[in-house]
Formats: structure tokens, sequence, C-alpha cells
């Protein structure tokens, strides 16, 4: 079983790294969302009255580590062969095979996102440690810090995944991938602090915020490198994250298993 | 080895006229029609046959390849299959069948087929040296020794059907279903396909159920036929019963000296005449070839004779009309 899921991550990772002109615009692009977000953040905090819970340099921080690490969190990436592979039919042939839909589409997925961040997080990581003040990426302030934010990214990472494979199933109810889409990303994004950091919103958004799953995929990962979260806020994170890891995994699984069942090949 | 018992599925479809108001009258009430793709179908087929399932387009060929192969739930009866129920422990039974869908396709677009076969291989937990005499097998008799390193994109439609196929035996199956094979295909590669089906059923003993709208693959292949309509079974048994039963038909095609005399035979009908030919057809339930032969030279001065039978195709075309498909 786990050969099977090992292997279509490898095949899929080195698909991934073929595609190099995309992977140089992707990093164009993310420089200049980047850039853009900071001026606005500039702004806002150059005519701020209160004191802002976050520092401007730990803001201008994670919006680097969001456009470097855009691949890894960004909800709304997705593989439209599998999209096609439900609404075409060719799930046929997934369906004949000795190996669960679930992993196995996991497996793809989380090989797809790695393939595109290892291209581009580098470039942009390296650049951005060498800007000037203010607008430079501020490393963490120690070691262990950055083992943590390691530690949660990935752990957040897998948990976008899980989230994303919900898209792909609510697609064998609808048959249509650009609602479930839709829905995803706009809510997804901003709950995932993508758009502003979750500490930047109001108390009562906050509040709901911290009770969804989203916010652990970005704003943790990226608060516990700048070093807003403490050391053991991250380790309890994690946990959390596991938890909710194996919940979103175990539903989906359960929904996939019951989409299947009903599932009708049309044509051919 | 499969058994299948009253199978029966039912598909809704939703149905509206064309127009504004209907697609508005749609939004707040879907009409749907209940097609019958399957009719209470059994039938049993034991290993290393060859079968030719056939029908018209809509028949219900597709959805029995796929109930019988775990992709579909039918709504009731049985289906074992080497002991398994297809649905119900799909993924124990599915490494025992080898599936290929002509219309679609299992590898991976980008990359070269050897990357989509290894991919398979893992999947399937083939050990490496039993991979390997497959692939050698396969490579000979598929002939796809140049095909592999080759990004599946860049490949014809022939070349990637045999990638296929090729591609749903690295497990060594013990059933393999085709449905529609050859669609496509030019009549090199189609023969080249047949004739791979045939090795391996002499030589591995795979056991083969084949869907096709080509009536030749049949001949060349299939010594058993299930004829599905409406999605009842209509005929079960094999080519030669089939002929006897519809195909008692001749056609002679009869070159003479020229005579301006119509032909008469009874029992046979003139499909065509000219002063030197002439093209009759002979019911032989009516009347036997050798004595409307007779009747012929009787008549006229023959000079060449050819007797054709029916073609299967014109076969299945009057079983189609006879059952009103």
């Amino acid at each position: 079983m786990m050969r099977a899921y090992l292997s279509v991550f490898k095949l899929r990772i080195y698909t991934g790294l073929q595609y190099r002109a995309a992977a140089l615009a992707g990093i164009g692009t993310q420089f200049f969302f980047g850039s853009m977000f900071i001026m606005i953040f500039v702004a806002f905090y150059a005519h701020s009255t209160e004191v802002p819970p976050m520092t401007l340099s730990q803001v201008i921080t994670y919006t680097w580590l969001k456009q470097a690490f855009l691949a890894l969190v960004m909800l709304w990436l997705r593989d439209n062969e599998l999209f096609q592979l439900i609404t075409s039919g060719n799930i046929a042939y997934e369906m004949c095979r000795p190996s669960g839909i679930y992993g196995f589409w996991y497996a793809k997925l989380l090989a797809q996102r790695l393939s595109s961040a290892l291209l581009r997080c580098f470039p942009i990581l390296i650049v951005t440690v060498f800007l000037p003040e203010p607008y430079r990426l501020e490393l963490p302030p120690d070691l262990l810090t950055f083992l943590l934010f390691l530690a949660v990214l990935i752990a957040g990472f897998l948990m976008v995944v899980a989230l994303s494979m919900l898209i792909y199933i609510s697609v064998f109810v609808t048959m249509s991938p650009g609602g479930s889409l839709l829905m995803f990303s706009i809510f997804g994004e901003f709950l995932a602090g993508m758009v502003i950091p979750v500490p930047l919103m109001p108390g009562w958004m906050q509040d709901i915020v911290y009770l969804l799953p989203f916010h652990w995929t970005a704003d943790f990962p990226f608060r516990v490198f700048t070093g807003d979260i403490s050391k053991l806020g991250a380790l309890k994170g994690l946990a959390a994250q596991l938890a909710w890891l194996a919940a979103l995994a175990a539903f989906g699984h359960y929904t996939m298993n019951r989409a299947l069942r009903r599932v009708v090949v049309q044509g051919g | 080895m499969i058994t299948v018992e009253g199978i029966s599925k039912t598909f809704l479809v939703a149905k509206r006229q064309s127009g504004l108001g209907h697609a508005l009258k749609s939004l707040f009430h879907r009409e749907y029609t209940a097609v019958e793709a399957l009719q209470n179908v059994s039938f049993h087929i034991a290993p290393g046959e060859i079968v030719g399932y056939i029908g018209p387009n809509g028949a219900g060929k597709s959805t029995t390849i796929k109930i019988m192969s775990g992709i579909l739930v039918p709504d009731r009866g049985s289906c074992v299959i080497k002991g398994f129920t297809p649905w119900e422990d799909r993924v124990k039974y599915v490494k025992h069948i080898g599936v290929v869908f002509g219309q679609r396709s299992q590898l991976w677009w980008d990359v070269p087929v050897a990357d989509s076969f290894e991919l398979l291989r893992d999947i399937y937990n083939v050990p490496q040296a039993e991979y390997k005499n497959t692939m050698a097998l396969l490579t000979e008799t598929l002939d796809l020794g140049n095909l592999l390193q080759t990004p599946v994109r860049q490949l014809s439609l022939g070349q990637r059907m045999r990638c296929e196929i090729a591609a749903s035996l690295l497990h060594s199956p013990s059933i393999l279903f085709l449905d529609e094979p050859t669609i496509g295909l030019d009549a090199v590669s189609k023969i080249a396909v047949r004739q791979f089906i045939k090795t391996i059923n002499k030589e591995k003993g795979v056991t083969v159920i084949l869907t096709t709208h080509d009536m030749n693959d049949i001949e060349a292949l299939a010594s058993r036929i299930l004829l599905i309509g409406k999605g009842n079974l209509l005929y079960d048994g094999n080519v030669q019963g089939l002929r006897s039963r519809f195909g008692t038909k001749r056609t002679i095609t009869a070159d003479y000296h020229e005579n301006n005399r119509p032909i008469d035979i009874p029992g046979a009908s003139l499909l065509s005449w000219t002063p030197e030919r002439a093209i009759l057809s002979v019911d032989t339930e009516q009347v036997m070839i050798s004595e409307a032969i007779a009747k012929l030279s009787a008549q006229v001065e023959l000079l060449d004779v050819a007797i054709d039978t029916q073609p299967i195709e014109d076969i299945i075309v009057q079983m189609y009309k006879e059952y009103q498909l």
C-alpha cells in the first residue's frame, strides 16, 4: 500500500519539476504581490493611531513567508486532472486499482504542492533576506524556533491537503469544480490569515477564526517563525494541528467512500 | 469463474424540453426518467473463455463491464467472480482483473510510458523479477520497444492503445475486460491487438471479455457471443449457432453467356440481373444450394459461380431488427 503512495508521490514530483517556466512566472508574481501587500501594510502602520498587535517587521516577514510558501498553504491551488477525472468519468480506472483512492490522491496532491513549492521558495527566501530594512525577511530569534516552524509548517501543509481533498470530494456531488473552489478559496483564504494576519482582525472575528481549522495552515506557522507565538504555544498548536489533521482525514475518507458508492460513471 | 445472476441497474436521467420556460420550470421541479440499463441479466463464463459482448449503442454493455469490474453497484442481483463480489470486495478483487476502457486513458499524459508502467507496478505491488518477465513478454508481443521512452501525449492512437492494453496486464490478471479495445484503430493495429489477445488467452489462460462494434473482432476472437439489447440478454452461444439461426441466406453470383431470359428459381430471389450476370439470394431453409445451382445451370450456360455466406455484420443488423433494438 505504502509503495503505491510513495510511487505516485515520486512520479508527481518528477512531473512537477519539469515546469520551469511556470515556476519563474510564479516567482515574479509572488514578488509583485508580496511588495504590494507590504506597501499597503506600511501605509496602514504609518497612520495607525493605536499600537498594532504585531510589529511592522513581523507583518512583513509574515507576508514574505506567505509568498514563499504559497504553494504549500494556498487552498485554491488545484489539480485540474483530478477534477477532470471525476467529471469525465476517467475515475473508472482509479476505481479498478487495489489501493484506496483517498490515500492515492492525497499523495498526489502532496507531491504537486511540494514540487511547486520547492521550485519557488528558495529564490524568494534568499532574495528577501537581503532586502533593506524594514522590508526584509527577519530570521527567527533562535534555531529551536526555526525547527518548530518547520514542524508546524509541515503539519499545516498536511492539513491544507486534507482540506483541499474535501473540495474534490464535493465535486462528486456538484459535478462542477467552479462553485466548490470559489467557496473554499474565498473563505478559506481569508480564514487562514492569507489576506491579513489573524491578530490584525477585529476581536469578534478572531473568536470565529480560532474555532475553525484554517488558521492552523498559514497564520499559525508564520507567527511561530516571527516569534509572535511562544515555543510552548507552538508545541500546543502542533498537537491541535495533528488532532485537526486526523479529524479531517477521517471525515474525508468517510465521505469519499460514501460518494464512491453512489458514483455513476457515464458514457462509453 | 464468473457468475452473473439477475443483475439490474436503473439510471435516473434528468429530462426537460428545450426553451427558457422549461429551463425555469426545471429550477423548481425536475423530471426524471428511469432508464433501465440492465434488466435481469444472467450468464456464466468459464476460465479460459473469450467472450464477445455485443449490442447496439446504449444497450448496457459498458454498464455490465463496470459492474463486473467493481465500479458500479447494481440495484439488484448478484455477481460472483473468483469468489468475490466486485463492488463489495473492490480493493481485494481488482488485483485479479485487468480492464481497458477503449475511450479512456490510464496513462499519465505528460510523462514517458515507462513511468506510468512503473507506477502501476508499485500500485499492484508486482515483484521486480516478475515485472521484468511480464514486460519482456508484453514488449515483444505488442511491439512496445520504441514507445516506452516516449511521452504519452506524443503517441498515436494505435500506439497508445497497445500501451493501454499492456498497462492492464502488468500485474498478470487472470481476467481481462476490454471495453471497445479496437475503437478508432487502423487495420494493422486492429490485427496486432487481436493477435495479442489470442496469444495471452492461449499461453497464459487469461479469460477475456470484450465489447466491440467491430464484428471482425468477434469473428477473429470470440468462440462465444453474448448479445444484449435494451438491457436484456438476447443471445448466448457461439458464432456458428448465430449463423445457423439467423444466417441461413447465401448469395450466389453467377456469370454466364449472354442470355436475355430472366432467371427464375423457386426459393431464391434475384438481387440484380444483367444479360451476363445475376446475383441471387438463396434461403437455405427453403432450397438447398446444390439444387439452386443445378436449376441455374439448366437455365443458363454458366461461366463462373461464387457463393458467399452472409457477413456476420448483416446477421447482427438482422437480429437487431428482429428484436427491434
